[in-house]
């Protein structure tokens, strides 16, 4: 089980957060300005890379905060954690 | 009719107990100290069973976890199947009886307690051999928090199973010297019977302990029999060891077939002799030991087989000089013997003149497979060891070293210094700095003379009678059969014959097939990946896992404050997520179907009330709560007066509606949301989630208050006078209380919020109370009540009451597919906004489909007849062969007092143009006649609504 550095409360075990998804998926300003591809694709489509990846969690049983990282999926190490609004830091 | 083969002297046994034990039904006795395989070797029984698929005759093949045939099962003093013998502590009264394959599991709970620990350490050593011992002492000298886990019953590893000799002295010696220093060490956790089975990111590790198995009958009972210790180390040391494997041959698989290092063990540890006539075969110098030391001990020793042409050159000479023939080049062509080996067939590698040598066992080792499991479960990668035919690890990970013979050292001295390096550099890693060198004890062991060879198999003899995984009897054809027929990757080897996919786990096959295959394909095993080893290393019972969250305490139970009254009253109970819901209050000699019969009438015709405090109840505040509430339903919310409530319909981005409920503004900045009593979290949740990542500039805060108030629906025509005469200062008329508004007042001198909300369509107020004075309002209710029949009403009736009116249940009704345009909720629908979540999805070609699924009521022709909830809904007035069309299917069917007939909710393609027509809903393996409705079936008007 692995050590989730969460950026309020620090290392805790993975059982205590739930995922989110892909992070930096905006909410689009104007839905219906959206033709039905680009809403389906806002809907339904993320990236899945083998490698890093921003991603949304959320310390569900900590803190109840929402956070990014930066995790890498080949070996789900956390690269970086980081509070919503800020810039994904740049990893190696 | 046993014979003794207990020696008379050494090993760690008590030779002063005396243990009766039954296996396959023989009373046999033991020493304290034995495991009931060293127990039956010293009463001279091998067989423990039979084999899975051939039912071939099998015996104890090894001394430890690596054990594949000898499988029991545990009679008392509670049963429990697929132990091996060779690990099971012998204790008096034990009665065990061996298996073919399969155990079976007891019939009756479990009484033994299990749980589990937490421990946070610096550095965590696996296994306390002389490896694990140096590095853990290493570690502990340096301060830093030491966890040592050791899968025996006492520490020494290996050092148990030998008479190698430390500093000139017994080995117990400095075992004893260092156990003495970790247990007066402050900081130094050390548990013994405790496996590490599972090996995972971020330095966690669990291990298993086994507390009181080796106690049996005297077991205290409010001792945990296991616990599963969940580890956490800035840094691991891997010094687990290694297990010999065996070299394949015809008829390698009789009772009386050990492996060497098992045969040394048996004798050290036990002081049990495996055998009267020991035949040995070898392709590496380890096994001369066992040669040697058995003979040492009085034992026939005639020959020692060595596949290798040239041998090693001192341990011949000793050999010689015990009478032990020697004969290099020399395997094991086949065996002889049906119960126990009688004969061994023995001939030059490669052909020539062949012998037969009587005996009744034979030792044989193919060298030592490094334990690396642990190291690989990290993902750690694996190197074969051409030299010694093995893998060992390939690379350092950064926080997890291996030590010892687990890392293909096999020397004892070498070990030890490994041990203390690992200790060293760990610490050093964990933040320490490590203490002064320790001294490394100078050990009396022959060095290796001869390079090893590596031989997995004899080749020429009767290949489908050669076993390369002996628990699921697979021979070398069946390996054969997998290359032959194309398979080339060991992982699909692996599945197509089942090797290594066995209780055992392969621990003495998975190198052995490895090998076979790369000879069959003519492929250089180093350059072919290893199967991947995956947690547990050895078998963990479910009860282990599951510890104290088993039976009540599997589960939270939520229960309401009048949870009480309700269970006094003889309420069923139904479970609604962890809530605990009045399902119905049952009276003397009613079922539910009368019982909920009789509540619906009271709620149409009379008064009845219910605990609904369940309801999920969130509290939103912030001068935003009214622009994010407009966000959030799929209704207009800020435009709710204070005073008002308006009910809201939740859609996913999805336009998926996933939650409903009612919203009652306090003030202008001040809403209470009610929820679904299963989505109450979910909802919290996704209010959190929008306000936190996507709309952090909203000035709102929300609150879980759902236990916050006992929630009080009072149901019926009479619910005005029942309230009346409770509140004498509250005007109750429809004039000053309206429909969809709230008010404040006090009911039975208690402050309350009562709402004018109806989820039945009958005039209803739902009070809420602080939860501390549930109890009063509810008993006062009842008594007010009393002269109008007032009737309690559990969550059945609710259905009932609802479905005749057409309210949906989330979860019940829809699925995660459906919109509130389907629920025929379009009136919920904003169109003034210009946007909230889901809005943009109700536009999308596939929301806009025809032939989208609605819900509708059904009205089956025979009115007494009650639908499946899940029923499909076809066209045919018959079953007919699939594939049939499938049009929908039912999802809330109930008897309906008010309207004295059986009604079912649905959703139906196409199902608003289908009203009228008639269906078919499948039912058992019969069809009904149904008809499709709207899905209003009780009050079409609203009528009743205010009294």
């Amino acid at each position: 089980m692995q050590l989730i550095p969460c950026p309020w409360c620090g290392p805790r075990e993975e059982v205590e957060f739930h995922y989110g998804g892909q992070a930096h998926v905006d909410y689009p300003a104007e839905p219906a300005a959206l033709s039905d591809e680009e809403w389906a694709k806002f809907v339904f489509f993320r990236d899945n890379p083998r490698g890093p990846f921003a991603e949304r969690w959320s310390h569900a049983a900590g803190c109840r905060r929402w956070f990014n990282a930066v995790r890498d999926t080949r070996s789900y190490e956390l690269l970086a954690v980081y509070r919503p609004g800020q810039e994904r830091p740049v990893t190696t | 009719m046993t014979a003794d083969f207990r020696l008379p002297a050494g090993g760690r046994i008590d030779r002063d107990s005396a243990l009766r034990f039954s296996f396959n039904g023989r009373s046999l006795a033991g020493r304290t100290g034995d495991t009931l395989a060293s127990a039956l070797l010293a009463n001279g029984v091998h067989q423990t069973g039979t084999s899975i698929k051939y039912g071939r005759p099998r015996g104890i093949m090894a001394a430890g976890v690596e054990e594949p045939n000898a499988l029991v099962q545990i009679a008392e003093p509670f049963t429990e199947p697929m132990l091996t013998a060779t690990t099971v502590e012998l204790y008096d009264g034990l009665v065990a009886d061996g298996l073919s394959g399969y155990g079976v599991l007891a019939a009756e709970p479990d009484p033994s307690r299990y749980d589990a620990k937490h421990a946070h350490c610096d550095v965590l050593v696996v296994g306390a051999g002389p490896a694990g011992l140096a590095a853990a002492l290493t570690a502990a000298r340096s301060g830093a928090r030491v966890v040592l886990v050791d899968d025996q019953s006492e520490p020494g590893g290996s050092l148990l199973g030998t008479d190698d000799n430390l500093d000139g002295r017994s080995s117990d010696v400095w075992v004893r010297d260092v156990i003495t220093e970790l247990d007066t060490t402050p900081g130094v956790l050390r548990l013994d019977r405790t496996t590490a089975f599972g090996a995972y990111q971020d330095g966690f590790v669990l291990a298993l302990q086994r507390r009181t198995d080796h106690l049996g009958f005297d077991a205290p009972s409010h001792v945990s029999r296991h616990r599963i210790w969940r580890i956490r180390a800035k840094q691991t040391v891997i010094a687990t060891g290694a297990h010999e494997r065996p070299i394949v041959f015809a008829d390698n698989d009789r009772p009386g077939i050990l492996l060497a290092g098992a045969a040394r063990t048996y004798l050290h540890r036990y002081g049990v002799q495996v055998g009267r006539r020991l035949a040995v075969f070898t392709a590496n110098d380890s096994a001369y030991l066992a040669a040697i030391e058995l003979a040492e001990a009085g034992i026939d020793v005639p020959v020692l087989l060595d596949a290798r042409q040239e041998v090693p050159p001192g341990l011949s000479a000793e050999c010689a000089a015990r009478g032990i023939e020697v004969h290099p080049g020399h395997v094991v062509t086949g065996t002889e013997g049906h119960d126990r080996l009688t004969d061994v067939h023995i001939g030059p590698f490669g052909g020539g003149q062949a012998d037969t040598v009587g005996c009744d066992t034979l030792l044989v080792s193919g060298g030592w497979n490094p334990a690396v499991h642990l190291f690989s479960q990290l993902g750690g990668t694996l190197r074969y060891a051409p030299e010694t035919g093995a893998y060992v690890p390939g690379e350092s990970l950064a926080s997890a070293r291996v030590a010892g013979s687990a890392a293909g050292t096999f020397e004892l001295t070498t070990c030890v210094e490994q041990g203390i390096d690992a200790g060293r550099a760990a610490v050093t890693a964990a933040g320490f700095t490590p203490a002064a060198e320790a001294r490394v004890p100078v050990a009396d062991v022959r060095a290796e003379e001869t390079a090893a060879a590596v031989l997995w198999r004899v080749p020429g003899g009767a290949d489908d009678r050669a076993f390369v995984d002996l628990q699921r009897d697979v021979t070398v054809s069946e390996v054969e059969r997998a290359t032959g027929a194309g398979l080339e990757s060991l992982e699909h080897v692996k599945r197509y014959t089942t090797i290594g996919t066995a209780h055992d786990q392969g621990k003495t096959s998975g190198t052995v097939a490895a090998g076979l295959v790369a000879e069959q394909l003519g492929a250089n095993l180093a350059e072919r990946r290893p199967t991947t080893f995956r947690p547990p290393y050895t078998s963990v019972p479910f009860a282990a896992l599951g510890g104290r969250d088993r039976g009540e305490l599997y589960d939270p139970i939520r229960v309401t404050a009048l949870h009480d009254w309700h269970v006094a009253q003889g309420a069923e109970f139904e479970d609604v997520g962890q809530w605990k819901r009045a399902r119905h209050y049952p009276r003397q000699g009613e079922d539910m179907h009368t019982a909920v019969l009789r509540e619906c009438r009271a709620a149409r015709e009379g008064v009845a009330l219910m605990d609904a405090s369940t309801l999920g109840k969130i509290d939103l505040q912030g001068p935003d709560a009214a622009e994010l509430l407009d966000m959030l339903y799929t209704n207009m919310m800020s435009t709710l007066k204070v005073g008002r409530i308006r009910y809201g319909v939740m859609c996913g981005i999805d336009g998926m509606v996933i939650d409903d409920g009612t919203v009652i503004r306090l003030a202008d900045d001040h809403f209470l949301l009610t929820t679904t009593t299963g989505n109450a979290a979910m909802v919290l949740d996704w209010i959190e989630e929008w306000l936190q990542t996507e709309w952090p500039h909203l000035r709102v805060f929300a609150t879980s208050v759902t236990e916050h108030w006992v929630t009080v629906p009072l149901v019926g025509p009479k619910s005005r006078d029942v309230l009346a005469a409770l509140a004498p200062e509250l005007d109750v008329s429809n004039d000053a209380f309206g429909f969809m508004t709230w008010q404040d007042a006090t009911v039975a001198g208690i402050p309350a919020r009562i709402c004018r909300i109806s989820f039945s369509g009958e005039l209803a107020y739902e009070i809420n109370v602080n939860a501390w004075c549930g109890l009063a309002l509810w008993e006062a209710l009842i008594e007010a009540g009393e002269p109008y029949g007032i009737t309690p009403y559990g969550t059945e009736t609710m259905h009932v009451l609802r479905a005749e009116k057409g309210y949906p249940i989330v979860g019940q009704d829809t699925d995660g597919t459906v919109t509130p345009q389907d629920l025929g909720m379009s009136w919920a629908v904003s169109k003034k906004k210009t946007d909230f979540i889901g809005k943009r999805s109700f536009s999308r070609a596939e929301n806009l489909r025809p032939d989208r699924k609605q819900l509708v009521g059904l009205l089956p022709a025979d009115p007494s007849v009650l639908l499946p909830e899940g029923g499909q809904i076809i066209e045919h007035d018959h079953l007919p062969e699939p594939p049939v069309r499938m049009l929908g299917h039912v999802t809330s069917s109930y008897d309906s007092a008010a309207l004295g007939r059986t009604f079912a909710l649905a959703v139906l393609r196409s199902g608003r143009d289908r009203i009228g027509e008639k269906l078919y809903v499948t039912k058992d393996d019969e069809v009904v006649a149904v008809t499709v409705t709207d899905t209003v079936l009780y009050d079409k008007e609203g009528a009743r609504r205010d009294g």
